[in-house]
């Protein structure tokens, strides 16, 4: 079949003057032009590293246009995989390799790449025209820099045309055949790092079924880099990471928007009933909506809105008729929302708000990530209006806490926010494979209907008619009925104005007014009472707290662990709940001299705990669309330490 | 069905409910809840199957004073709030009440949206032309130069038709009607809750607080006889006194006119047929306004078409069908998984 030297992927045991490595991990990053193909061959490599167990992080990273012009610096697409053989928790800091495919991507990867770090360059690429794009100088190619070069170890591959002979003959035209490259470019990563290339292979046949030269094409690119890998001399090492000693059980790779769709459908059966999702087109929350579409066999119905107001408003209605409702949107989106959130607060109905948090404000960042939604969940609403917060702290954390979100909304009677971001919700990670029924269960009690007669339940309680049904009527832990529309008997009427508690009728009186303010506050912090206890990571008292939550929580606690391994004391205490705190918080917080929180905003969460707790909390604020890096996290914990 | 036939027999008392009802005296809305009251238990529907949805204004505040389930919602939002009740339960009867400020003005997008889909609800309009909650200032539907509070000099905004809105959209069904026309409201309302699909009602509500006599062309008993004209299916339009007046189409200038029905062959004049797929003609009749034409009540169009709610529902079904119900442990387990 292929022209080259057939390799199966297996390792080429018989060449014993390679030197084979091992390692604990590796980074890697694919970079080229957004048409390059790079988030497709990151992902494959993920996919084949996660099936041969390494323990991973992904960081794809790609243009907010979907085809900014070829070749310049605003179209270059990234993706980063970190895989290891021990427990990771971020994309990594810096990179091992870099696998460059034009000059603009060059430019804007290159300082990533850690010194002496291998450097793989589609050369073809770097004539006149793409180097001006790109913007060097006139006259000046990076690939003739000795000075440049000698930092890294570079291979200067001509990929596209070596793509073009791999793929001789199949009758492709040269475009056609040039668009190979990026499979050359894994192939030759694959033989690098020692990977099986089945999986990917099957992907191929299956991807492009529907075009037999096509499959042959990307397998022959394929396997034509990992044999140039093989048969030239420039590799003269290889890396094998051994498989990573993860918890035993079953795992599959997700994302976390994967993860949060599955999740909100685990959560539905658990709980016998069938979510309504209605959204907007929105990056980066639409795979939500793509993927709960795709599940309409699991009783899932999908609604695409007109705009979000419509999308949140819709969500307010299914929730009324019973189902378990839910929107999803990013920030922008969710500043609309708020007027129906409002009207879910008010009229008490259960419902989940999925906030994949991005680049701010305004259109702002629309790929980048960010964690500077908190106050808008929190407070983003007219008037007195609280709504529980919880925040998923890595892609597979989505599942879990998409089910929590299900949690409190229907156990307590309202809208709840999950919060995600950009980077957990693209970035994957292994997910060990839960049984359905070890899940937990969502008990849901609606009031049985009753037989009336006619002119029965008018209020009119005379000749033995049962008493009219209280919509608002509450329990213990002040949560009120959740009576579906069908329900013979519990006719009733809710809707935005204040009303009275019990009746639910429209009251505008001062007292009252009073209660049903302080009577929505009590009841979402009960909720209190059914979140676990917040854990800490480190002595249980000491010089420095590190408080994080959502997307940044890999990168802390790395950071944490070795500052730990290097004796400081420190501890990690990660929040998954952010309103209401868990009950334990402060008395945590007061074991410690000092508290610092890391966040990608301004200093949100620090604005909540300082006024929460009247600690002098202080920030490690990083806003420029990138996740933190471990290193940077460090830094800022020795300052804090130092500083006296 | 069996269960239909141990449905107790109900009246129009079955769905009051006992808030006391908050309109000025003389408002058109009270009108349109007793008609909306006498139709609803001749519908062979159970009361808890009901579901009115509002926004806000005054004619928002309809569903309290029904004993059905309601939900009183946010401004102009009421068919998204109604879209996500019947996807989610499309064996209720949904009804929309809404106002010309609510519906034309902050909800317009929602309202073009619910009308393309056909989801199959109910929607009545109760046009009186002016924000009358907020206490008086010009709506969408005020005729140009109208003064008002927020328009000392007349306002300068070109008024929307809500007829010529809803052909716009596609409307499947679409009728008109005046509040105190009782008889003919019962008919509109009685049409509209047995259409399946989305049917819009413009109800003609006179304020009587700060809009007073807008509609007293329609609503006079001798005025109207020249100033509106009933709409029938497969009849000529006619009216005035004895109906010696009709409308013909002017086929040079495609334009309606009106002609004294003596003068002119029957087959010249203009027939209504609600039921055509082609809303050309409904277009025309809805863009005849007072005081040049006669203004068109009735169902101006009533056409079938599949139902958003329905079909939304339909391929749940059929991916059942087609591949069996979701196991979600088998979604987990499939792709490439490995064990450690
Ligand atoms: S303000 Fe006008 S529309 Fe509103 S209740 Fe009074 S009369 Fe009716």
């Amino acid at each position: 079949m292929s022209s080259t030297i057939a390799v199966d992927g297996q390792s080429p045991g018989a060449d014993s003057s390679r030197l084979t490595e091992p390692l604990e991990s590796a980074v890697i990053r694919f970079c080229g032009d957004s048409g390059d193909g790079m988030q497709v061959v990151g992902g494959q490599m993920t996919n084949a590293s996660a099936a041969f167990g390494n323990d991973i992080s992904t960081f794809p990273d790609f243009p907010a246009e979907i085809r900014a012009p070829a070749g310049t610096l605003a179209g270059v697409s990234a993706f980063q995989l970190h895989f290891s053989s021990h427990d990771i928790y971020t994309p990594g800091d810096e990179l091992d390799a870099l696998v460059v495919m034009n000059p603009a991507a060059l430019k804007t990867n290159l300082n990533d790449l850690k010194q002496g770090g291998i450097l793989i360059v589609n050369e073809d690429e770097f004539d006149s025209s793409n180097l001006n794009k790109a913007g060097y100088a006139p006259g000046y190619n990076p690939l003739r820099d000795e000075a440049l070069l000698s930092r890294y170890d570079v291979h200067l591959v001509p990929m596209t045309r070596l793509t073009r002979d791999a793929v001789e003959g199949l009758g492709l035209s040269p475009k056609e055949a040039a668009r190979c490259k990026n499979f050359f470019a894994l192939g030759l990563a694959y033989y690098l790092y020692d990977r099986d290339m089945s999986t990917t292979k099957e992907w191929i046949r299956q991807r492009y079924k529907k075009n037999v030269a096509y499959v042959e094409a990307n397998i022959r690119a394929l396997e034509g880099g990992y044999n140039y890998g093989y048969s030239t001399e420039k590799f003269l090492k290889r890396f094998q990471i051994p498989r990573a000693q993860l918890a035993p059980g079953k795992y599959r790779k997700i994302t976390g928007n994967e993860a949060t769709a599955w999740g909100l459908v685990a959560a539905a059966h658990r709980a016998g009933k069938r979510l309504f999702y209605s959204g907007y087109p929105i990056t980066p929350a639409s795979d939500i909506l793509h993927q709960l579409s795709e599940m309409k066999r699991f009783g899932v119905r999908t609604f695409q809105a007109e705009d979000e107001i419509a999308a949140m408003t819709a969500t307010c209605g299914a929730a009324f008729a019973g189902e378990i409702a839910v929107t999803g949107s990013s920030g922008p989106g969710i500043v609309l929302k708020g007027e129906a959130i409002n009207l879910g607060v008010m009229t008490e109905l259960p419902m989940v708000i999925v906030d994949v948090q991005r680049g701010g404000p305004s259109t702002g960042l629309p790929t980048k990530t960010e964690q500077a939604d908190l106050l808008l969940a929190m407070f983003g609403r007219n008037s007195d209006s609280p709504v529980p917060i919880v925040a998923a702290a890595s892609p597979s954390d989505c599942f879990a806490m998409a089910q929590e979100a299900v949690r409190i909304a229907v156990q307590f009677m309202t809208p709840c926010f999950l919060l995600t971001d950009g980077y957990i919700a693209n970035g994957s990670e292994p997910w060990r494979i839960p049984r359905l029924h070890d899940l937990p269960p969502i008990v849901i009690k609606h009031p049985q209907g009753r037989t009336v007669g006619t002119n029965g339940s008018n209020g009119q309680t005379d000749n033995g008619t049962p008493p009219p049904f209280l919509p608002y009527q509450r329990d213990e832990r002040l949560v009120r009925p959740w009576a579906i529309p069908g329900t013979p008997g519990l006719e009733h009427r809710i809707g935005g104005i204040e009303k009275r508690d019990g009746t639910g009728n429209i009251d505008y009186s001062p007292a009252n007014h009073q209660h049903m303010t302080e009577t929505r506050h009590k009841k979402i912090a009960n909720i209190a009472d059914t979140i676990p206890p917040q854990e800490v990571v480190g002595p249980k008292s000491g010089e420095l707290l590190v408080i994080s939550w959502g997307g940044t929580y890999g990168a802390v606690l790395a950071a944490v662990q070795q500052c730990l391994a290097a004796g400081k004391s420190v501890a990690h205490a990660h929040l998954r709940y952010l309103n209401p705190f868990p009950k334990n918080l402060g008395d945590i917080i007061r074991n410690y001299q000092k508290v610092l929180i890391p966040e990608l905003n301004t200093g949100q969460l620090r604005l909540l705990i300082r006024s929460a707790f009247l600690v002098d909390a202080q920030g490690f604020n990083k806003v420029q669309g990138k996740p933190f890096l471990i290193r940077e996290v460090v830094a800022r914990i020795h300052q804090i330490l130092e500083a006296h | 069905m069996t269960q239909q036939k141990q449905l107790p027999v109900l009246t129009p008392r079955d769905f009051e409910s006992d808030q006391p009802v908050r309109w000025c005296p003389r408002c058109g809305d009270y009108s349109i809840l007793a008609q909306v009251k006498k139709v609803l238990p001749t519908l062979g529907i159970p009361r808890e199957k009901f579901v009115f949805v509002s926004g806000i204004g005054c004619s928002s505040r309809f569903p309290y004073y029904l004993n059905t389930y309601g939900f009183h919602g946010i401004h102009g939002r009421a068919p998204a709030l109604a879209t996500g009740i019947k996807v989610a339960n499309p064996d209720l009867q949904v009804w929309v009440i809404t106002g010309d400020g609510d519906a034309l003005s902050i909800g317009g997008n929602h309202l073009l949206h619910v009308l393309r889909r056909n989801l199959d609800v109910k929607v009545i309009l109760f046009n009186n032309q002016i924000y009358g909650l907020t206490k008086g200032q010009y709506s969408p539907t005020s005729p140009f130069g109208k003064k008002t509070y927020s328009t000392p000099m007349g306002s300068v905004d070109n008024p929307v038709s809500p007829l010529v809105f809803a052909l716009g959209c596609e409307a499947t069904f679409i009728a008109r009607s005046v509040d105190i026309d009782i008889q003919h409201l019962t008919y509109v309302i009685e049409r509209a809750a047995k259409h399946r699909g989305t049917a819009f009602v413009e109800v003609y509500q006179d304020c009587n607080v700060f809009n007073s006599g807008a509609f007293e062309y329609a609503q006079d008993r001798v005025k109207k006889i020249d100033n509106v004209v009933y709409l029938e299916h497969g009849k000529p339009l006619l009216f005035g006194k004895d109906k010696k007046k009709g409308i013909r189409l002017d086929r040079t200038t495609m334009k309606p006119e009106i002609v004294d029905v003596s003068k002119v062959a029957p087959d010249d004049l203009l027939f209504h047929d609600e039921k055509a797929e082609e809303p050309t003609l409904a277009f025309l009749l809805a863009r005849m306004r007072y005081p040049e034409f006669p203004e068109p009540l009735g169902v101006l169009r009533a056409i079938e078409k599949p139902t958003y709610d329905e079909m939304v529902n339909a391929q749940i079904t059929e991916a059942i069908e087609k591949f069996g119900p979701g196991d979600l442990e088998k979604l987990f387990n499939s792709g490439d998984t490995w064990t450690v």
